[in-house]
Parts: C-alpha cells; sequence; structure tokens
C-alpha cells in the first residue's frame, strides 16, 4: 500500500508545531500502525531527516504507552490501542491525519509524544491501597462476591492510556479517574479509603486542569478497555456519598 | 468462635494507615473544608449544583405546562387559575407571599443554574485549547445544544417574563387578565415563532439534560439507561407538545 500521512510535527514543547505530509510506500495490510510509523522513521533517517517521536512500548495493547489521534479518532477507526491497529483498516491510497492526544493537561512534549504525568498524580492522590505488601495473602482470607469482583476486574483494566482524554470535548478525564474509583472502591481492600480516594482523587483531577464531564459518552466509545459510561455516574454517587459522610479519618 | 485474620489485618493497618501515608504520600484529607465549599469548588460538586437546580425547574416546568392547558377550557377558568395563584396559601399567607416564594426557588434555581453552567463551560473550553486538524461532527454534540439551546432558553425566560408577567412588552397588557394577554402575544407572527422556538431548545435542553442529570446524581448504571433515556424523551415531548398546543391553538382559532 502506498499512504499520504500528515502528521503533527513539534520541536519541544514551546515550539509551534504543523501537520506535515509525508509518502509512505511499501506498507503491508499486516503492520501495525506503529510499524507503519517505523517505516516513515526508517526513511526519513535514510534521508538525514528527524524521525517522528511517538509514544510505544509493549506493543501488544497491554501497557497504554501508545496514543495518536488517527483521522480524528483516539487510537484510530477500531477500538483498541494503536500498537493493534492494523493496516488492513486502511485502504491503499489513503490519506491519514496522525496527531498527539490534545488537552491542556497533556501538554505536546514533542511530535506526537504529550506529557501524561497528570494521569500519575491523579493515580498517587489515591489510587492504590494501604493494604501490607509482601507474600501473597490467602486467598480465602476476604471472600468477596463474584458480581464485586468482576465489576472491580472490567474497571481494572484500564491502561491509563489517555484516549478518554483525548477524545473528550472537554479534556475531561473522568472516565479515567471512575475507572480507579470503581475499580477500589467495590473490593474491602479499598474500603478503608473508600472516601478520601473519592474525594482526593477528583480534586487532584481538576486541579491539574482536565476540564469536567458533559455526558457526551466520546470517551467510552474511544476507550480501547470497554470501561462503560455508566462508570461515571457510580463514581459521581461514590463522591457525593463521601462528601455527605465526610472523610473517614483513622 | 471462628478467627477472621482479615478483620484483624485491617484492624491493625487502620492504626498505621496515618504513618504508612505519612511516609510515602502526602494526602490532602488534612484540612477538609465544608460541604458547601466542597461542591462548589469541585468540577463534580458544581454539576450537582446544575442538575439540582434543573430538576426543580423541570418539575415547575411539568406544572407550569398542566396549568396552561386551562387555557382550552375558556377565559374564565384560565383567570381563576391566575387569580389563585396570586392567592396561594392564603389565609395562613399574606396575598402574593406563595407565589413570590416560589418565585424565588426559581430565581435561584436560574442564577445557580446558570453560573455553574457558565463556569463549567469556561473550564471546560480552557481544558481543550487546541482543536484536532481533522474534523469530526459526532463530538460534542450534546455538549453544544446544552450550551446554546440554554442561552436561548434564558433569553426567552427575560422575554416570556416581559411579555406575561410584568406586561412590559405586551400589546394588550390588561392586568389579571392572563388569557386575553396570552391571545395578545399568540396573534403575533414574532410571539408565535420565538415561543415555539424556545420550547424546541427547552425540549432538546430537557432531553440531554433529564437523563444527564441522573447520571450526575449517581442514579444511573448499566441496567436504567434504556429506562432513563425514555423518560427523558418522553418528558421532552410532553413538554414540547403541551406548551406548544397553546399557540397552536390560538392559531388554528381552537382559542380564541
Ligand atoms: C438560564 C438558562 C439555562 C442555561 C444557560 C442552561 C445551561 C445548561 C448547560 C450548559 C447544561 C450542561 C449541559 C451539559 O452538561 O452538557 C445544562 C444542564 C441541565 N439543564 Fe440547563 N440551562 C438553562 C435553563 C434550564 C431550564 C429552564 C431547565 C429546566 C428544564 C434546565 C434543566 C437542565 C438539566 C436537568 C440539566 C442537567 C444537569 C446535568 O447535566 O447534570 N436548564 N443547562
Ligand atoms: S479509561 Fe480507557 S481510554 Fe481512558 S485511560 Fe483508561 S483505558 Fe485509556
Ligand atoms: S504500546 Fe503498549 S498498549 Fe500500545
Amino acid at each position: 500500500m502506498k499512504l499520504t500521512l500528515r502528521v503533527w510535527r513539534q520541536q519541544n514543547a514551546d515550539a509551534p508545531g504543523a501537520m506535515v505530509t509525508y509518502e509512505v510506500d511499501g506498507v503491508s495490510k499486516d503492520m501495525s500502525f506503529l510499524e507503519m510509523l517505523d517505516t516513515l522513521n526508517e526513511d526519513l533517517i535514510l534521508r538525514g531527516e528527524e524521525p517522528v517521536a511517538f509514544d510505544h512500548d509493549c506493543r501488544e495493547g497491554i501497557c497504554g504507552a501508545c496514543s495518536l489521534v488517527i483521522n480524528g479518532d483516539a487510537h484510530g477507526p477500531e477500538r483498541t490501542t494503536t500498537c493493534q491497529l492494523h493496516m488492513r483498516s486502511f485502504t491503499d491510497g489513503d490519506t491519514i491525519d496522525v496527531e498527539p492526544w490534545r488537552a491542556a493537561a497533556f501538554p505536546v512534549v514533542k511530535d506526537l509524544v504529550v506529557d501524561r504525568s497528570a494521569f500519575d498524580r491523579i493515580i498517587q492522590a489515591g489510587g492504590y491501597i494501604t493494604a501490607p505488601t509482601g507474600s501473597a495473602p490467602e486467598a480465602h482470607a476476604t471472600a468477596v462476591p463474584k458480581a464485586d469482583a468482576d465489576h472491580a476486574f472490567e474497571h481494572a483494566e484500564c491502561i491509563g492510556c489517555g484516549a478518554c482524554v483525548a477524545a473528550c470535548p472537554n479534556g475531561s478525564a473522568m472516565l479515567f479517574t471512575s475507572a480507579k474509583v470503581n475499580h477500589l472502591n467495590v473490593l474491602p481492600q479499598g474500603a478503608p479509603e473508600r472516601e478520601t480516594r473519592v474525594l482526593d482523587m477528583v480534586a487532584t483531577m481538576d486541579d491539574e486542569g482536565f476540564g469536567g464531564c458533559t455526558l457526551t459518552g466520546e470517551c467510552a466509545t474511544a476507550c480501547p478497555k470497554g470501561i462503560p459510561l455508566p462508570s461515571i455516574a457510580a463514581m459521581n454517587r461514590e463522591w457525593l456519598r463521601a462528601v455527605r459522610k465526610g472523610p473517614r479519618r483513622p | 468462635m471462628p478467627i477472621n485474620i482479615s478483620r484483624i489485618m485491617s484492624w491493625t493497618f487502620r492504626d498505621l494507615r496515618p504513618y504508612l501515608r505519612g511516609m510515602a504520600l502526602a494526602t490532602r484529607t488534612g484540612r477538609r473544608p465544608s460541604i458547601t465549599r466542597t461542591l462548589w469548588d469541585s468540577s463534580v460538586g458544581k454539576k450537582t449544583v446544575m442538575a439540582v437546580s434543573g430538576l426543580i425547574m423541570l418539575a415547575y416546568l411539568v406544572v407550569h405546562m398542566l396549568g396552561n392547558l386551562k387555557v382550552f377550557f375558556g377565559p374564565e377558568e384560565l383567570n381563576a387559575y391566575g387569580h389563585w395563584l396570586r392567592h396561594m396559601g392564603e389565609p395562613f399567607l399574606h396575598s402574593h407571599w406563595g407565589l413570590w416564594a416560589a418565585r424565588i426557588v426559581l430565581i435561584v434555581s436560574v442564577v445557580a443554574h446558570a453560573v455553574s453552567a457558565y463556569q463549567l463551560s469556561r473550564r471546560d473550553l480552557k481544558a481543550r485549547p487546541v482543536a484536532y486538524a481533522h474534523k469530526r461532527r459526532r463530538a460534542g454534540y450534546a455538549t453544544r445544544t446544552m450550551r446554546w439551546g440554554g442561552i436561548i432558553v434564558g433569553l426567552f425566560i427575560v422575554w416570556h417574563i416581559l411579555d406575561l408577567t410584568t406586561l412590559t412588552v405586551n400589546e394588550r397588557a390588561w392586568e389579571g387578565h392572563p388569557y386575553q394577554n396570552l391571545l395578545a402575544t399568540f396573534s403575533t407572527w414574532y410571539g408565535n415563532t420565538i415561543y415555539i422556538v424556545a420550547m424546541a431548545a427547552v425540549a432538546l435542553h430537557v432531553r440531554h439534560g433529564f437523563w444527564s442529570a441522573a447520571q450526575t446524581l449517581g442514579a444511573g448504571n448499566a441496567r436504567r439507561d434504556k429506562t432513563l433515556k425514555f423518560l427523558a424523551h418522553a418528558l421532552a415531548l410532553v413538554l414540547f407538545a403541551g406548551f406548544v398546543s397553546v399557540p397552536v391553538g390560538v392559531m388554528t382559532g381552537v382559542v380564541s
């Protein structure tokens, strides 16, 4: 396949950026989107130009490092991560727009790489449990009802990629934050911090400059892990409960 | 008695928590502000204010719409109803006090709703300063209609009060005779146009707003989603049909 790419190029956080057009030839349908970008970068290096910077790590859909807004969709046209998006989703001769995640809380570092450390700070504010670490506990020590375990697991799937923020017209991190709140608040292990977790994580989310939720639903459509929109309502419920009860102090 | 190990462990670690925290992480639990502050300072809390004030206004709209339908039963019935509104709660309340109590609740709701809508919208626009070069129409449709629709409804409320409450812009302006004043409004092309456009905006606003409020207040979940969406559509439709039936009634001569 031969493709035309329009890629966001930006030297660094302070430099102005622009969409730059490139032709890529010899793209196989079996390549992942990232491998296609590798092909482009090999070309650029041979021509003595600077390769396009983009984030990636596991390349198997589990780490959350890859990003990219492809033709206006976070992670592209399929509901998966960019590393798991294959070129068979495109046709020969296509023009593809490739842009970084856009949100005030995710400033561009270079080209397609953005700084997602705001997510780390949300997690630091409450995305943990104060349980003893060390050897694994006896599995039957704390019984968890099946429905709760499933609910927690569904939300534990969030890989922190940030597609929800990128897709949201308000640059809101509600889906991401709700994934962690739902995951930990339903489990007995997360119970001691049930109130402080949701209050602190939501407050940090606001402080980091993410927008609010207008229930547009773009986040849940973009999420490669299928975190559902009702999780946001569930987090709102937890938040209001915590405000009403006040945080439990140790 | 069976010994519950995890229970003992959790108690132990509850006692250790402040130390664990102090060592590893600075949490924000130390100085917790008042509930009002927490609500108003948080995007989630401000949205709650918007949802509650929106639902108050929505309840009012349903009652208002039902009251308006009295127009189809003649001038005496509607004017008597208007009279009763002014004397609600008598003899316990002084005349107009009941009405003013309702007005105050509504004014507070409109102001709280509009101020939180403005502040949240500002925050949302700031959070997404750079638009994508590749445009998609889908993104933000509901949000945009809510903002523009809300502004249209807000302007309509001002016009509507000047027209039928203070009678400032009403051509007939016959105090205490809402039936005749209403007939005057809906005998003008602009009266009908403004009213019908505004009601369409209200219906669209309620359609997304009712369901949104359920999510904001934490009442939404996957199981209830269909019911809530159905209720939102039904409310929007019933409000639109009920309100618009009045100018349509005047235009078609059913009400005269
Ligand atoms: C002063 C005029 C008004 C303005 C400027 C306004 C604006 C807004 C905005 C911007 C939203 C948020 C939409 C979103 O989150 O996407 C909203 C939500 C809402 N509005 Fe209004 N609105 C107005 C009047 C009304 C009226 C008269 C009602 C009564 C039916 C109403 C009921 C609601 C409800 C129930 C919500 C949902 C709250 C939530 O999202 O949790 N609004 N409004
Ligand atoms: S909620 Fe989904 S889209 Fe958002 S960070 Fe988690 S995995 Fe990515
Ligand atoms: S590179 Fe790890 S999820 Fe895509």
